[in-house]
């Protein structure tokens, strides 16, 4: 029980001190290495969650994939500093607002308490099925149409990265 | 079991990290990157309810949710680079033709 929460400390402050690091670096660069420990952090979160394949897809689709692509429009660019902050009323509003908003998640989350019917999926049942299993039995019966949705939506995705990205030739000159 | 209410709050946490992000930094990588961090924040909450409410689908939502990512950044990746290609800088503020 101790050792739970304290893992559970130890992941989330490093969590947040990922994402104050990508906010607060001024090298875009170090941004990135802050977001791959945020997402790390999230894939322990989720093994922590009893959630363990989400975990392993977290670490390999975020941290490997979605990283290098970031660093790699990072590089192509080439441009090492981010910029100051703005500093504007609109990015004061942007710093109040973002307040409010933590203010709410934390007053509805300390108030309320989590309803609603609660389904078969112990963590008895999971240990003796295991996670992939039963998420795989869930995905591709119930959610099947969303899944291969979700391949449709992939394919577009591919198109329209390739499409932006090219270099046009002849028009722009 | 760690409460599932410490689990919401740090994803609120983080999701108020990103949009802080989002309005506060110029370079549009950075933007990409709070914009990740928010999703992020809001898989968290739906893998913690999930475990709470001893179901599966938050799970499946998870999934979703990183598949649209997935195209999202390199999509958004796309759309920095031509962007960079057009006026010579990633910051957002360059490109304000539109605005009123």
């Amino acid at each position: 029980m101790g050792g739970e929460l304290a893992l559970f400390i130890i992941f989330g402050a490093l969590a947040v001190a990922g994402a104050v690091l990508v906010i607060a670096a001024r090298n875009p660069v170090y941004s990135a290495l802050g977001l791959l420990l945020n997402f790390c952090m999230l894939g322990a979160l989720y093994i922590l969650l009893n959630a363990q394949f989400l975990g392993l897809v977290q670490i390999i689709v975020y941290a490997g994939a979605v990283m290098v692509l970031f660093l790699f429009a990072l590089m192509l660019v080439g441009e090492r500093r981010g910029g100051p902050w703005r500093v504007s009323a609109a990015a004061a509003f942007g710093v109040v607002l973002a307040l409010v908003l933590l203010g709410e998640v934390g007053y509805v989350v300390a108030t309320q308490a989590v309803g609603g019917a609660r389904g078969g999926v112990t963590p008895e049942m999971l240990a003796k099925v295991g996670n992939v299993q039963a998420l795989g039995t869930v995905l591709f019966t119930e959610y099947l149409l969303p899944f291969e949705l979700a391949s449709v939506l992939l394919l577009v995705g591919i198109l329209g990265a390739v499409y932006l990205a090219r270099r046009r030739l002849a028009r722009e000159g | 079991m760690v409460p599932v209410s410490n689990y919401l709050m740090l994803s609120g946490l983080l999701f108020a990290l990103g949009a802080l992000g989002v309005m506060v930094r110029r370079n549009v990588i950075v933007l990409f990157m709070c914009v990740e961090m928010m999703l992020n924040a809001v898989n968290l909450a739906f893998v913690a309810l999930s475990r709470e409410l001893q179901s599966l689908d938050g799970q499946v939502i998870v999934l979703m949710v990183m598949a649209v990512a997935a195209a999202e950044v390199a999509v958004g990746l796309a759309l920095a680079l031509a962007l960079y290609r057009k006026k010579k800088s990633t910051d957002v503020d360059s490109a304000s033709l539109l605005k009123f």
